[in-house]
């Protein structure tokens, strides 16, 4: 089987965020970044499949120069190879356009694969766009949000997370699987998997390498404002006896909260 | 001068840091409470390749260099002192000496498994021979084509548990003209008749960690036991010690690190007078002092490692950082204590075991005063 996996670099979920108001995005200086979290169930999940089934895992980023390093990471964690498709442009949260690029990339020159597996979202950006709209530019079934996957032959099943209950689905081959945690566990890196991803090229192709013109990638979308989530107000304490403090919080709940 | 590390060492400190974090500290307290030696973890360790950084590819390891090597023993250590012992002596005492001087038969013989994850011992110190090494008192006597082995050691890391397959001894195997003693070392196996090791228990520091008390009583070994060659076995250990000192320092560094980050996590979330902790500037100081020892000590003991990688001159240099690490490492521990308060003195939060577990680092694989010793020298005192 030909397993692509498609990974973004995202700020470490721990570091803290500053916004540079100006430029409207994150200030990258000083942030650690890492591998997407979601991404990495759809790495394991590649691994997994091409273990028990054979085949490649060949992951790509769209990206920076600075995305080799997850990229190493998931060599690292045993993927065959790994392409970096260069993208130069500031952060545009514009999911169209990193489908655009993944898709042209895959018509172009990665035209042989079976399953196309990505994170459910990307975390940071969190807009749950790129996986289908990938699909709908390549015209293949979809699956999002996958906790459980099998292939057999062609045809694959996989467990959905939706509201209240778990959905069950069946596709063909080839088709867009999106990654939820709960799908497995994923491996650490070996120290063997590091030294064998030192030796690996990671091959470069820019987006003009993929014939697409500035028109193709114009921005559709314009982040009009950026703001981080108000700081939250010190909370109200009620300390009187029990039977004036219920009273109090009643009343708060009436006519301060609206919520009663 | 380039002071980055490069991608590899990078994703190295990463997943090292991220496998600490979720698999060693949710035991880290339990084990050391139970004074238990963790097999599973262990054997996860080894899964990871820990056992196997500084073996050659040949003989299944990955031969990284000692920057990445102490990378990987400081990620350790800035969470549990203990795994970073059974790591660092189990690459620095245990495989190496077998990589650097053993027959091609005998890495063969050991290396994969030891990369693998089995342990090996490395018997250096005596009931009566600690500082002075040169007191071994273990002899071993030649009798036609055997060689009987006597006496016995303490205090020696990894020596006595179930995945231990044995351990290099250093015995004295004769006297040179003008009475200088000739010092050879043995690969004895764990189930060599009349060889057996023991645990020691009660201990204050590294209680996850096995350490053994060995006895040798007419253990009958051949020349194809013998470590390199004989009258080699000072010099060996000698060697082994320099290079074993860069991964203690490493202890040192990684644990003065933990030990800070204890202390500014508590320092912003614990108030008195109305305010975090962290903003009274006695406090804030010393956890400023903290973090620039710390920041001191990874920079001299990353240049020893870049001394010895690049092939040049290092012991004065691994002396000095083994010393001044273990000394971060007790200001820092101590500093984390005091800013936990109480709690500081309590078990369940982690200064405490930053605190005993740096004592080693002060004794073990030669002491403070040695250290100062070897580097007084060098400057021709
Ligand atoms: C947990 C643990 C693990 C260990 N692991 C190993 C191991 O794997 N293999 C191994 O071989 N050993 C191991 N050791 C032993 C360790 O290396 C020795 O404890 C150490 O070298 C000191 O020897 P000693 O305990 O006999 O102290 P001594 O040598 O008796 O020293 C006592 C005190 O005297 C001081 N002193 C001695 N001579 C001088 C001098 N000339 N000038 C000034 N001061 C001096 C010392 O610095 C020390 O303060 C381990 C020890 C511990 C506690």
């Amino acid at each position: 089987m030909n397993l692509f996996v498609f990974v973004k670099r995202v700020p470490d979920t721990e570091s803290k965020i500053k916004i540079d108001h100006e430029k409207r995005t994150i200030v990258e200086e000083g942030l650690n970044f890492v591998l997407s979290p979601y991404d990495e169930y759809a790495v394991e999940e590649a691994l997994r499949l091409r273990e028990a089934k054979g085949g490649r895992v060949v992951i790509f980023s769209v990206g920076a120069e600075t995305s080799k390093v997850i990229l190493k990471k998931c060599l690292a964690m045993g993927a065959d190879d790994a392409v970096l498709l260069k993208d130069e442009a500031p952060e545009s949260y514009d999911g169209l356009r990193t489908s655009k690029v993944i898709a042209k990339a895959l018509q172009t020159k990665f035209k042989d694969f079976d399953l196309l597996l990505f994170g459910r979202q990307s975390m940071g950006a969190d807009n749950a766009q790129v996986p289908s709209m990938t699909a709908e530019l390549l015209g293949l079934p979809q699956v999002n949000v996958v906790t459980k996957l099998e292939i057999e032959g062609n045809r694959g099943t996989a467990e959905r997370e939706i509201e209240g209950a778990s959905e069950k689905v069946s596709f063909s081959l080839p088709a867009v699987i999106s990654a939820q945690k709960g799908l497995n566990e994923p491996r650490y890196e070996t120290l063997k998997g590091i030294m064998a991803a030192k030796r690996k090229e990671i091959p470069v192709l820019t987006v003009e390498d993929l014939g697409l013109s500035a028109a193709d990638l114009a921005p559709q979308l314009k982040m009009t404002g950026l703001e981080s989530p108000p700081v939250r107000q010190a909370g109200t304490v009620i300390d009187d006896e029990p039977v004036i403090a219920a009273k109090k919080i009643v009343e708060f709940l009436r006519e301060k909260a609206k919520v009663i | 001068m380039d002071f980055s590390l490069n991608e590899e060492q990078e994703l190295l400190r990463q997943t090292v840091r991220e496998f600490a974090e979720n698999e060693i500290k949710p035991l880290r307290e339990e084990l050391d409470e139970k004074e238990e030696f963790s097999i599973p973890l262990t054997q996860k360790m080894a899964d990871l390749g820990l056992f196997g950084i500084l073996i050659p590819p040949e003989y299944d390891g990955m031969q990284m260099d000692y920057l990445s090597y102490c990378i990987v023993v400081e990620e350790l250590a800035r969470v549990d002192g203990c795994q970073a012992a059974t790591v660092a002596a189990g690459n620095s005492l245990g495989s190496c000496p077998v990589a650097c001087y053993g027959s091609e038969e005998q890495k063969k013989a050991l290396l994969p498994k030891l990369a693998a994850g089995k342990l090996w011992g490395f018997g250096l110190t005596e009931p009566n021979a600690g500082s002075d090494a040169g007191g071994t008192q273990t002899t071993a006597v030649k009798k036609s084509d055997k060689w009987i082995l006597n006496g016995s050691k303490i205090f020696i890391t990894n020596a006595a548990t179930d995945i231990t397959l044995g351990s290099t001894i250093q015995t004295v195997t004769g006297e040179r003209e003008g009475g200088k003693k000739v010092y050879t070392c043995f690969l004895v196996k764990q189930d060599t008749p009349g060889y057996s090791a023991k645990p020691m228990h009660k201990k204050m520091t590294w209680r996850s960690s096995n350490t053994a008390e060995i006895y040798l009583e007419d253990v009958e070994l051949t020349d194809a036991d013998i470590l390199g060659g004989e009258g080699e076995g000072f010099h060996q250990m000698l060697e082994t010690l320099d290079s074993g000192r860069l991964a203690i320092a490493a202890m040192g560094v990684g644990g003065a690190q933990g030990a800070l980050e204890t202390a500014v996590a508590y320092a912003k979330e614990r108030r008195q007078f109305g305010r975090p902790i962290g903003k009274f500037q006695a406090l804030a100081f010393r956890m400023a002092d903290m973090a620039t020892e710390v920041e001191a000590a990874r920079s001299l003991l990353y240049r020893a490692c870049w001394l010895k990688d690049s092939g040049r001159p290092f012991s004065m240099e691994a002396a000095m950082i083994k010393l001044y690490a273990s000394e971060v490492m007790k200001r820092a521990a101590d500093g984390a204590v005091q800013i936990l308060g109480g709690y500081g003195l309590m078990e369940e939060y982690p200064a405490a075991k930053f605190y005993r577990d740096q004592r080693l680092l002060e004794i073990g694989e030669g002491t403070s005063e040695m250290q100062r010793l070897v580097i007084s020298r060098k400057l021709g005192l």
